[in-house]
């Protein structure tokens, strides 16, 4: 039975059961004279009978998907093992895909090595097992919960406070997932880190200043082992942040503070929703605008003053980014100016201010840190942003600080080193992850350091 | 205009007078700096302002020709013997059909002073490679054609309608044709036999490497099934996780806890969540990959966050009062919840559903690690086919060579961004139209 066709089943026996349930109270409290006389009301008997009946199959779903892939894997290679086949551990993954394969018809069978259809039909003989099993299992548990909280049913029977109960519990889950999702980022990116640092020094990858990640198939091919220096991927990605924050900052900033300080309502009204179309704007957009818009254009402009300009230059892809950054900028940037205090406004017009005077001398020191954290949190976004670099930046990792020349970033490489099929254990693959974990620590304390300083300066105000 | 004022007769007070000099002085050029200050602003405002008109500009520019695409009108005859089919209930028949012969011996008699094999080759090019199914289908759902002769309007090649419609605008792009095409296209337009018709092919096809064959239907579908799978996962989980935050969290560091991290993950690179997705989903769950239900289960974790903000806010905006008079009549807390807070914050909640939503719709890059970039033509019709979506289409597009895909995925951008726009907007309508002011 497929998983889907299960949990549908469960959850139908579950609304059964809660008729039943609520049934049944109904049914006890008729004699006594009405659901005044029971504990709680006829839903929460049914709620706590539907509980028992499908949350602990539920569960017993969730820990099998997690068991039974790598459960069956591993009878699947003993078999093979015992069979007489060697099977290294480095091949083991490679091989698990091919029987998947046979297993699921994507490979011919008849081409195929006789004890890999063997183990193949295992498999598949393995899965029916399992599915059955698992169906069987749920459905008796679910009978069993039913039954058990069906009978205890009764007039003095504490529903209400045991169905609240298990269901806070339900909602701290879900706010359980927010952590479970970051230690999962966490362990995913470590772990295979870890791997690839193994293979590489990890000052190399620090400090190294070439980056060439193709490992060549045969030995004695030029390059052969790789090498895997990522300063010019920092470089690059600095200097592409760099590039957009020099549009961002200031357009973003001026923008922010005419809208707070200057602008009438009506102008207001009209400028800061267009403004921000800009941050709705999906990122693939941006991308094919800087590749095919403003890069060639660019180029163009170069020629017609004699500079040579690359066709994927920093500063295209940079000045793209820049002004996705800016809707950014200004609205964090038009929050703080608006939560400084208005008698900090008046004392300064009062003594003879003119409104720019106020604004460079009082606003922006008093929402300086406000301002900063909100900067931060935009160089963290375009550290990270990766769809229009991928589109408009370079492949080839050059150290250069010349926005007029191409160059590559973290996340490009990640890109580029993770599409398309892929071994998992190769350095090149591994690679990626070591560049998304430092992309991740980075962004990490970026994120940290600005959010603290915003929050900081928001309670001296409030 | 002011007078210095005289307390005393004895000591005239000096200072003053200078100062109002020195102010009176300065006056012009503070008031030419706040001016420029003003510009400055403006100007600011102005240049995000031309952000916006550019980019729209040079997307519908670009891609407001992709709604209309070149036919040809040519006589076809679905002559038994050229085609190889006599019968067309047998399948093999039809798959084994010389369906393409079909076009070309129409185009021979169109055009009889060709003769040559390169000549031959330059003709048949003149139409869609696909022209010859398209007739398949027609004859297919019309059977009593077989044998007959008619007259129909095919499909031209991309390269083509490129020029057609360059030639059309007035500045005839023919770098990808030769002479003789470039002529025979003048005969056709002087016949009129060559038009430009609604691409109807663009809404009902999947992906396909001829740019005047591929349509975004697959990748819409695909977008369809991820956000479904994205919103019936991060609606109920991100509600409830506000709601737990809100309502029932107790005060310590775990509570704090999980406060940092929602917010550190709001604002996590998309890209991070692609790594998650690869090496959780499919390297230790075995999701297989490039389904909606991987591309689902990562937007998921994608916007969570925005989804548990927004909802979070909507929450604390129900005034206490309506929570103390739940209480005060004997509800507990979690009816008062439940019948109380909830339905009042959901408008707000649902307004925040709807924009992180449009967040999933638009987010390209972690799906390009969960193998939703691939290649793929037919159209997915579940959860488990492969797929792709719209802005990897895009993306996938953007970097065909074929100067005709250009128009197509600035096609496909305005369809995106006409979702997104009508998104947007009915989550703003819905605030407008469901906000309760206490």
């Amino acid at each position: 039975m497929q998983v889907t066709n299960i949990l549908i089943l469960i959850l139908g026996l579950g609304l059964f059961a809660f008729y039943l349930g609520r049934g049944r109270s109904l049914a006890l409290a008729k004699p006594l004279g009405g659901i005044r006389h029971i504990h709680s009301l006829p839903s929460y008997y049914g709620a706590h009978v539907a509980l028992w009946c499908a949350l602990p199959s539920l569960l017993l779903l969730g820990l099998w998907m997690i068991f039974d892939g790598p459960l069956i894997n591993s009878i699947v290679l003993k078999s093979l093992a015992a069979g007489g086949m060697v099977v290294e551990s480095s091949g083991e993954s490679l091989l698990m895909n091919k029987i998947t394969n046979l297993a699921q018809g994507v490979l011919p069978r008849k081409s195929a090595d006789p004890e890999l259809v063997a183990a193949a039909d295992l498999m598949l003989r393995l899965e029916v097992i399992s599915r059955w099993s698992l169906t069987a299992l749920m459905m008796t548990l679910s009978l069993i919960g039913f039954g058990w909280s069906w009978s205890r049913i009764s007039s003095s029977f504490r529903a209400r406070p045991r169905v609240e109960k298990v269901m806070e519990k339900l909602l701290l889950a879900c706010a359980c997932v927010a952590i479970f999702t970051t230690l999962g980022i966490v362990l995913s990116v470590l772990f295979e880190s870890i791997q690839f640092f193994r293979s590489v020094p990890i000052d190399d990858f620090v400090f190294g200043l070439d980056w060439s990640p193709q490992t060549a198939i045969r030995e004695d091919q030029v390059g052969s082992s790789g090498s895997f220096g990522a300063v010019p991927l920092f470089v690059g990605t600095l200097l592409i942040s760099a590039v957009a924050m020099c549009i961002a900052v200031p357009v973003g900033l001026m923008s922010a503070i005419y809208l707070a300080e200057y602008a009438s309502q009506s102008v207001r009204g009209f400028a800061k929703p267009a403004l921000e179309v800009l941050a709705g704007i999906p990122t693939v957009v941006y991308g094919f605008f800087a590749a095919l818009t403003v890069a060639p254009f660019l180029r163009d402009l170069g020629a017609s003053f004699g500079l040579s300009v690359s066709s994927e230059s920093a500063l295209a892809a940079g000045g793209v980014m820049g002004v996705m950054i800016i809707p950014f900028i200004s609205s964090l940037a038009d929050d703080v100016i608006t939560a400084v205090p208005q008698s900090m406004r008046d004392g300064s017009l009062a003594m003879g201010a003119t409104k720019s005077e106020t604004v460079r001398n009082v606003i922006i020191p008093a929402a300086l840190p406000g301002i900063v954290g909100g900067i931060m949190l935009a160089v963290s976004r375009a550290i990270g942003e990766t769809m229009i670099v991928v589109m408009a930046a370079g492949m080839a990792a050059k150290l250069t600080a010349n926005p007029l020349d191409s160059v590559t970033t973290v996340t490009v490489q990640i890109v580029t080193l993770l599409t398309g099929d892929q071994e998992f254990d190769s350095p090149k693959t591994l690679a990626a992850f070591a560049l998304g974990l430092m992309l991740f620590v980075v962004t990490l304390m970026l994120n940290i350091f600005a959010l603290q300083i915003v929050k900081k300066y928001r309670e001296q105000y409030d | 205009m002011t007078k210095p004022v005289n307390t005393s007769v004895n000591t005239p007070v000096k200072s003053p007078v200078n100062n109002l000099e020195k102010v009176r002085k300065s006056l012009g050029r503070r008031n030419r700096s706040e001016q420029l200050f003003r510009w400055y602003g403006r100007l600011a405002i102005l240049i995000g302002l031309a952000a916006v008109t550019v980019l729209f500009t040079d997307i519908v520019s670009k891609g407001h020709g992709a709604f209309r695409i070149a036919y040809l009108q040519l006589e076809v005859e679905y002559n038994k013997d050229l085609i190889g089919v006599d019968n067309l209930t047998d399948s093999e028949q039809l798959v084994l059909g010389n369906w393409q012969a079909v076009p070309k011996q129409a185009l021979r008699q169109q055009f009889t002073d060709v003769s040559g094999r390169s000549d031959k080759r330059k003709l048949y090019g003149l139409v869609s490679n696909g022209a010859g199914f398209d007739l398949k289908d027609r004859l297919l759902a019309n059977p009593q054609l077989l044998g007959t002769k008619e007259t129909v309007w095919v499909l031209a090649d991309d390269d083509i309608d490129t020029y057609y419609k360059s030639w059309l605008d007035g500045e005839p792009y023919a770098a990808r044709l030769s002479d003789k095409q470039v002529k025979w296209i003048g005969e056709l337009h002087d016949q009129g036999k060559i038009r430009l018709q609604f691409n109807s092919n663009l809404f009902t096809r999947g992906d396909s490497r001829e740019p005047e064959q591929a349509g975004i239907r697959g990748a819409v579908m695909g977008s369809l099934f991820t956000l479904l799978l994205t919103l019936m996962l991060s609606f109920p989980i991100g509600v409830a996780a506000a709601i737990y935050l809100e309502e029932f969290a107790p005060k310590n560091g775990w509570t704090d806890f999980i406060e940092v991290n929602i917010n550190n993950l709001a604002a996590v690179p998309s890209i991070i969540f692609g790594l998650l997705g690869l090496a959780i989903f499919i390297n230790f769950f075995h999701v297989p990959r490039s389904v909606p239900i991987v591309g689902g289960l990562v937007l998921t974790l994608m916007t969570l966050p925005t989804i548990i903000i927004t909802s979070r806010a909507a929450i604390k905006s129900v005034p206490p009062s309506i929570r103390e008079a739940a209480l005060g009549m004997g509800a507990s807390k979690y009816q008062m919840v439940m019948h109380h807070v909830l339905p009042l914050a959901l408008p707000g909640m649902l307004t925040g559903a709807i924009i992180g939503m449009a967040q999933a719709l638009g987010e390209s890059a972690p799906l390009l690690m969960i193998g939703m970039v691939a290649f793929i033509v037919d159209i997915p019709a579940g959860f488990n086919d492969p797929a792709t979506v719209l802005p990897v289409q895009i993306f996938l597009w953007a970097d065909s060579p074929e100067r005709a895909f250009i128009e197509k995925t600035s096609a496909a951008i305005m369809v995106l961004l006409s979702f997104l726009i009508v998104m947007n907007t009915s989550a703003v309508w819905l605030r407008k139209r469901l906000e309760r002011r206490w």
